[in-house]
């Protein structure tokens, strides 16, 4: 089988709810060097008040993601609740009616969710943004699912995708948001939004393959 | 890190009904609980909203007030307030004339209200924005819409509060809201780094020894880093970064507001202040109306802000309107 049920999906939620929570005092380190300090306090309080709120319930990956991205979206503001909640909502909204999350569905799924992004932020590949991270992880995902690529290898080679976009904005000068203003002193430092993405990303994959091998 | 604290994740709900049991003849709490609004809004008003993130008081919520902002949506620490707070504001403040959201060019604020503008255009609610973009060190002069907003809002809010209590029009609001933050130069100047409560430690440092000049509100870094001088040489450097910006020259009359950044003694910015209205009155600058104080601060940094506003009547009108909120009084 090379899917998971969505209605099996939600240890895969709790595990990127536990990605962002274990690395709470690492985002908000990494955003204090060119922004503001508070990325880990912020994404932990959206991703916990998640876990408070629905951690208990009976709920599929897609309703809780698109439970995680009305949390973020209207509770945690900043820049990363309109962005993560968009991401979010719109990732639920491209999977809705699916009952098996393939890495057909994951590309449309990550695809729909990038869309969403460029109609809100300006930013793009290059301008060191959490957009450094997503699109070649989504674009990995829509090749994978082009050649028919195995869930497992797909996911492997998404994180790998994701990791290498993160680290690609340590030389790159900020463009967009707080750190912009910094110009060329925005080297040499990676970016939050970059990190956060990539450790949502690879804990969503770690909880699919988890999920996978049950 | 020494503060008065229960849960630090709570500070802003907890701050929030402090704030609103103190000042309840000024203000109210919405049915949005990050929103605060002004009591006895007079009716058939155009209103005037803004909204920030928390650990600057006296903004955002101090300005929300008889003649000033209708209401605030409030953020957590340094964030910026949800899409949705921004929106109960303006429904706050609506009355069917349409509502000016004066607020400071940050990327989340900007993204928030962005969305808030759009979720109220669905419910039959307009809103225009003018975004405050007063610090010279964030930006060059040509690119001016990259600068960040910090305390001339308050100028911004004063003369939209006070055009919308006149009875004007929207678009006339925003005009003059528009017109005093192009009136209006700010720098601010650090001495010490500032800790978020839940973070724990300061997120960035300014050396023992060092001030940082032309630093943001979130200690954003400024124009440049430089050992610590004495009071004379801080207000000259702060004017010569203004004064030449919009340019201010001789023969202007002005609007000054020296704020504190949240540490440093009241006491030491009318150190500044003296020194700083010595410097305009050598370049035959006129100081119309002068306000000290801690206006628009960032959680517990040390330092200050100077802000200037080049006034014409209109302008001088606007000021001189009586006023009343929490951080703002003109009787």
């Amino acid at each position: 089988m090379d899917f998971f049920r969505d209605r099996d999906g939600k240890p895969i939620l709790l595990n990127m709810v536990k990605g962002i929570q274990d690395n709470k005092e690492y985002l908000s380190e990494v955003d204090g060097l060119i922004g503001d300090g508070d990325h880990g306090v912020n994404m932990n309080k959206g991703f916990s008040i998640f876990e408070t709120r629905y951690g208990a319930e009976e709920c599929s990956f897609i309703e809780g993601l698109e439970k995680l991205g009305t949390v973020l979206m209207d509770e945690i503001g900043g820049s990363m609740g309109p962005i993560y909640g968009t991401l979010f909502l719109e990732m639920a909204e491209a999977a809705a009616g699916h009952e098996e999350i393939s890495v057909k569905v994951l590309a449309e799924m990550l695809a729909a969710g990038l869309d969403g992004l460029y109609e809100i932020v300006d930013a793009r590949v290059g301008d060191k943004t959490l957009i450094d991270t997503l699109a070649p992880a989504a674009d990995t995902l829509k090749k994978a699912a082009d050649k028919k690529n195995s869930l497992k290898d797909t996911l492997k080679a998404m994180v790998q995708a994701a990791q290498r976009g993160c680290d690609s904005t340590r030389e790159l000068k900020a463009k967009y948001g707080r750190s912009s203003r910094l110009g060329e002193r925005s080297k040499g430092v990676l970016d939050a939004g970059a990190v956060s993405c990539r450790i949502i990303l690879s804990s969503m994959a770690e909880g699919i393959l988890r999920l996978c091998m049950e | 890190m020494q503060r008065i604290l229960n849960n630090p994740d709570n500070i802003v709900d907890e701050m929030l009904q402090g704030f609103i049991k103190a000042h309840g003849d000024i203000v109210e709490a919405a049915q949005d609980s990050r929103v605060v609004r002004a009591r006895d809004i007079p009716p058939g008003k155009v209103g005037v909203i803004t909204g920030g993130g928390s650990g600057h008081k006296l903004a955002f919520i101090g300005y929300v007030g008889k003649n000033l902002c209708d209401a605030a949506a409030v953020g957590e620490i340094c964030s910026s307030p949800t899409a949705k707070a921004f929106l109960n504001a303006a429904k706050a403040a609506d009355q069917g004339r349409g509502v000016a959201c004066l607020y400071g060019n940050y990327s989340g604020d900007n993204m928030n209200v962005k969305m808030a503008v759009r979720m109220a255009k669905k419910e039959g609610i307009q809103i225009q924005t003018v975004i405050a973009n007063d610090d010279v060190a964030s930006a060059p002069k040509d690119q001016r819409e990259k600068r960040r907003g910090v305390a001339g809002e308050i100028f911004m809010w004063k003369a939209g509060g006070a055009k919308a209590a006149q009875g004007a029009s929207l678009d006339e609001v925003i005009r003059a809201a528009q017109k005093a933050i192009d009136h209006t130069r700010s720098v601010g100047i650090g001495l010490t780094p500032c800790t978020l409560p839940a973070v724990g430690h300061p997120n960035f440092q300014i050396r023992d020894g060092m001030m940082e000049v032309g630093i943001g509100h979130h200690g954003e870094p400024g124009i440049e880093v430089v050992p610590l001088e004495s009071a004379a040489q801080m207000g000259k450097r702060m004017v010569d970064v203004i004064l030449p910006d919009y340019p201010f020259v001789s023969g202007d009359e002005t609007a000054v507001l020296v704020s504190g950044l949240g540490a440093t003694p009241v006491m030491e910015l009318y150190v500044l202040y003296d020194q700083v209205e010595k410097l305009l009155a050598e370049e035959g600058i006129r100081v119309y109306k002068s306000y000290v104080g801690n206006y628009f601060t960032s959680l517990e940094m040390s330092g200050a802000t100077l802000t200037i506003m080049k006034l014409d009547e209109e302008l001088k009108e606007l000021l001189d309107m009586p006023a009343y909120s929490m951080g703002f009084k003109e009787l």
